[in-house]
């Protein structure tokens, strides 16, 4: 797999403040890459650096195979990037931002009337496409800032948040162009989100940032066997288990904890896989009428959630 | 340096400045006043109100200084065997001439301030930031938007003016008479620039001052050079003959490109986003 982005060690300090302090990661083509942290982490920093708008202070990137503060210029002419506010010329109409932003990318006339009335009717502007931006709801003015990110046809994405501000239907629509520009069309994506249950969905590889540094990394099932390497497994029951049950099953080997809070289910988490058919054995052999056995997978936010807590704990 | 990012960059500032009502009504107002209003109200009203030039040009102390104290090369124009012609001489095309020098540097500063400042103000700075124009294009795209129409402006001014002093007096001289040899250079030497000197000390506020009506405001102060060339004249210590504009102008272009020298060095893409934040 090419690599689209490569850093290693970059650092980068506004005045005194440090705001980037070793980070270390690599996006692959074609690959939707989720930089996750809180505010204040440096993720609309990285984005900064990698567009040569910020020199590092230490550490080396390239990004689609260049060196981004000397040759800025060129790596923008092939990136495009949604920033965390929309940054339209509210007193300009959605065509002369998207005719403004497409000239300065080179476009001909030709291709920003061709490419822009396909982006403005893809995201449901071209009603509104000769109105004032100050006329637009948030929503509006996101979809239209998405617009410009893509207009030039860039190879590759930097989205920051960019479903903020949109309704359920409009987000699924951007989650949905995501996915499509991507898989379908080959790019890569780098999304910066707050909004975990999206990053869930659209991305291959996630990397959480905290301080400036990646604290975490890795596909959606690498991250969880990294900060949750335990099995959660939920049963369900006809009725209600023997409650002798319950403490015997929690002391078979390779079970951790066993939960049965709940009326018909228990929450067990076990060291391996390989526990669950012991399990399952046991409790048929005292007569528990199992309706069925799911494992719990952790969800990108409990990960996230696990990470930031252990950074707190190391803090404290 | 690509000509085309410059013409869109440029176009798209004055865009946007034309679509600020708070912006170019100002803009409008002035040369509608220095070119307009106050030529009308010395050829029309004046001699309407039936005062005899001879008594107003002979009695006032400090015109009479002026007068006397003129060089030459403005002096032969002040015919002073015909006073209503000697008067509106004096008063409009010579001790009216710096005054015109206002339109320049207010029209830079105020587009000047809306492009650079008021990109920080609204936010839309960083977006700019992230497309292929190099700091050059940005620069010099912003810097044009401020100077062409600026100059453009004064100099459409400048014909307005010409034309209004020499067929609204005509029963007076009964020739063309204006513009004076000493005002090409004012023009066509020293507007263009203090139109750039406005624009580079309007950027290196705009550095350190992040939102419109500040800067406009610092920049504004440049107009005490007007009202120093102003005095100058009317106290009799420096009247703007061709040789003096042309010093002048040498003077004021030495320090506009100074300034637009040290401009350039603020204008980066890493010093507009640092400054941010």
């Amino acid at each position: 797999m090419t690599n689209v982005i490569r850093c290693q060690d970059l650092a980068f300090s506004y005045n005194d403040y440090p705001a980037l302090r070793g980070l270390s990661f690599s996006v692959e083509k074609g690959q939707v890459f989720a930089l996750l942290g809180p505010n204040g982490a440096g993720k609309t920093t990285t984005i900064r650096v990698l567009n040569g708008l910020l020199r590092p202070s230490a550490g080396q990137c390239t990004v689609l195979g260049l060196e981004p503060f000397s040759q800025g210029a060129a790596i923008r002419q092939r990136t495009g990037v949604l920033t965390e506010t929309p940054a339209l010329y509210e007193r300009l109409t959605a065509w002369q931002n998207l005719s403004f932003f497409g000239s300065l990318a080179g476009m001909s006339a030709a291709q920003i009337e061709q490419r822009g009335s396909s982006y403005l009717n893809a995201l449901g502007l071209i009603e509104r496409a000769e109105n004032r931006v100050e006329t637009y709801s948030k929503g509006m003015k996101q979809r239209l800032a998405l617009a410009r990110a893509l207009f030039h046809d860039p190879e590759l994405l930097f989205l920051d948040e960019p479903t903020s501000g949109m309704d359920p239907y409009a987000a699924r629509q951007v989650e949905e162009l995501i996915y499509r520009i991507s898989k379908d069309e080959g790019r890569s994506v780098v999304l910066c989100t707050h909004r975990l249950f999206e990053a869930e969905k659209v991305c291959d590889y996630v990397a959480v940032m905290k301080q400036g540094r990646v604290a975490a990394a890795g596909t959606m099932a690498e991250l969880r066997r990294q900060v949750t390497p335990e099995i959660r497994v939920r049963f369900e029951f006809q009725q209600t288990p023997a409650i002798e049950l319950a403490p015997q099953a929690a002391a078979l080997q390779g079970v951790l904890s066993l939960e049965n809070n709940q009326p018909r289910i228990w929450d067990v988490v076990v060291e391996a896989v390989e526990a669950v058919p012991v399990l399952v054995g046991f409790l048929a052999a005292h007569g528990a009428a199992i309706l069925s056995v799911v494992p719990q997978r952790a969800t990108l936010e409990e990960i996230y959630l696990k990470l930031q807590d252990q950074e707190e704990q190391v803090k404290i | 340096m690509k000509l085309q990012n410059v013409v869109t960059i440029a176009r798209k500032d004055w865009l946007e400045v034309r679509q600020n009502k708070a912006a170019w009504i100002p803009m409008l107002i002035v040369p509608v006043i220095f070119v307009v209003i106050l030529p009308l109200i010395f050829t029309l009203l004046i001699p309407a109100l039936n005062v005899s030039p001879n008594d107003v040009m002979n009695s006032d102390a400090d015109i009479a200084y002026f007068i006397e104290r003129m060089p030459s090369q403005l002096s032969q124009y002040v015919d002073l065997q015909k006073p209503m012609e000697s008067m509106i001489v004096v008063m409009l095309g010579i001790m009216f001439a710096p005054m015109f020098l206002i339109m320049p540097l207010m029209f830079a500063s105020t587009i000047a301030a809306e492009s650079f400042a008021g990109e920080r103000e609204r936010k839309t700075i960083e977006a700019l930031l992230y497309t292929p124009a190099s700091d050059a294009d940005l620069f010099v795209g912003k810097l044009a938007a401020a100077a062409v129409p600026s100059i453009g402006i004064t100099w459409a001014s400048f014909l307005v003016y010409t034309l209004i002093l020499n067929l609204m007096p005509y029963a007076y001289f009964q020739r063309f008479w204006f513009p004076l040899p000493t005002w090409w250079p004012l023009i066509f030497w020293i507007t263009p620039a203090l139109a750039i000197l406005s624009i580079a000390v309007t950027v290196l506020i705009s550095a350190r001052v992040q939102n419109f009506q500040g800067t406009y405001q610092l920049s504004s102060t440049l107009v005490i050079l007007v009202v120093a060339l102003f005095a100058g004249q009317m106290s009799g210590v420096l009247y703007l003959s061709v040789g003096v504009e042309m010093l002048l102008g040498l003077l004021f272009w030495a320090a506009a490109l100074f300034l637009v020298y040290l401009a350039v060095k603020t204008f980066n893409r890493e010093a507009l986003i640092s400054a941010r934040n």
